[in-house]
């Protein structure tokens, strides 16, 4: 069981490594939702605004 | 429809991943004259194909991306880049950690290890560019032709143990065109952990792409907007 902790150490790497970017595609994507959410309210905001006003 | 084809990739590599680890900690023989550590081995190459896939892709997408123009070339040369980094990034780490007992260094400037700090170092150019100088067409031109000129460092490296002098091993293929693998065993091994690392880099494909469309796709819409701010007057 020589040097078993280099191959301990090289998997922990490897899983932490993907694990992190995982996480870190999961959090922009949050990110990204929210602010396509708080775009759709403001286009639905603009359109409603012009409707208006070409009915004025 | 998507959701349910991403799901599913993701539910086929926790099970190829799994069987990967299972045969790389269980099954496999320990190889006679390295002893355990050599077991890094069946994630090292398969962290290597997965960076070299991945750069391929960008430079096809770079390809595309000066030919026809198209925001989907370049987010998928993006994406490709940004996941081929933190595979190329894992490849040298791995291949450090199992060349210290091996080869009692941590690192030497070897044609193969060098070769491959290259790519890494073309691709973080790549990445660099692509976090600091924004998101224009003019940026993505740039990006493009980098990653072409970038992915040529790839067969450069495949090759440079059959080219050169080297210490690195050539397992996969040898200068006498046979594979350095003795048992059965280890070929099933790293075949299955190569089946395991395609099917993660196409489930990051596909999470990653969507993300980098959806940013698109919020970029035009904004630009939109502001559009329709203008013409429209203060709202």
């Amino acid at each position: 069981m020589e040097n078993l902790g280099y191959l301990g150490a090289a998997y922990a790497i490897i899983f932490g490594v993907i694990f992190l970017y995982v996480i870190f595609i999961q959090r922009r994507q949050a990110k990204l939702d929210e602010r396509m959410r708080a775009m759709e309210a403001r286009l639905a905001e603009v359109r409603d605004h012009l409707r208006r006003r070409s009915a004025d | 429809m998507a959701n349910t084809f991403t799901r599913t990739l993701a539910a086929l590599t926790g099970l190829l991943m799994f069987a990967a680890i299972y045969m790389t900690f269980v099954f496999v023989p320990t190889e006679a004259e390295q002893g355990i550590v050599q077991r890094i081995f069946y994630f090292h190459v398969p962290c290597a194909w997965v960076a070299f896939a991945a750069f391929g892709i960008v430079a096809i997408s770079g390809i595309f991306y000066l030919w026809l123009g198209g925001q989907i070339w370049d987010d998928l040369g993006y994406t490709c880049a940004e996941i081929g980094m933190v595979f190329c990034t894992l490849v040298l780490v791995t291949g450090s950690i199992w060349a210290r007992p091996i080869w009692g260094v941590w690192w030497t400037w070897d044609s193969r290890l060098t070769t491959t700090l290259i790519l890494w170092l073309l691709y973080g150019g790549y990445l660099m560019l692509r976090a600091m100088a924004g998101d224009s067409p003019q940026v993505a031109r740039f990006a493009a032709v980098i990653g072409i000129v970038a992915a040529a460092d790839v067969p450069v490296i495949v090759v440079s143990v059959r080219l050169w002098r080297t210490i690195h091993p050539a397992v996969l293929i040898t200068k006498q065109g046979q594979h350095g693998l003795t048992d059965p065993r280890m070929v099933a091994t790293l075949l299955v952990a190569l089946a395991a690392f395609t099917a993660l880099f196409a489930w990051l494909l596909l999470i990653r792409f969507a993300s980098l469309r959806t940013r698109s796709r919020l970029a035009a819409l904004e630009r939109e907007l502001n559009l329709i701010d203008a013409a429209a007057g203060d709202l």
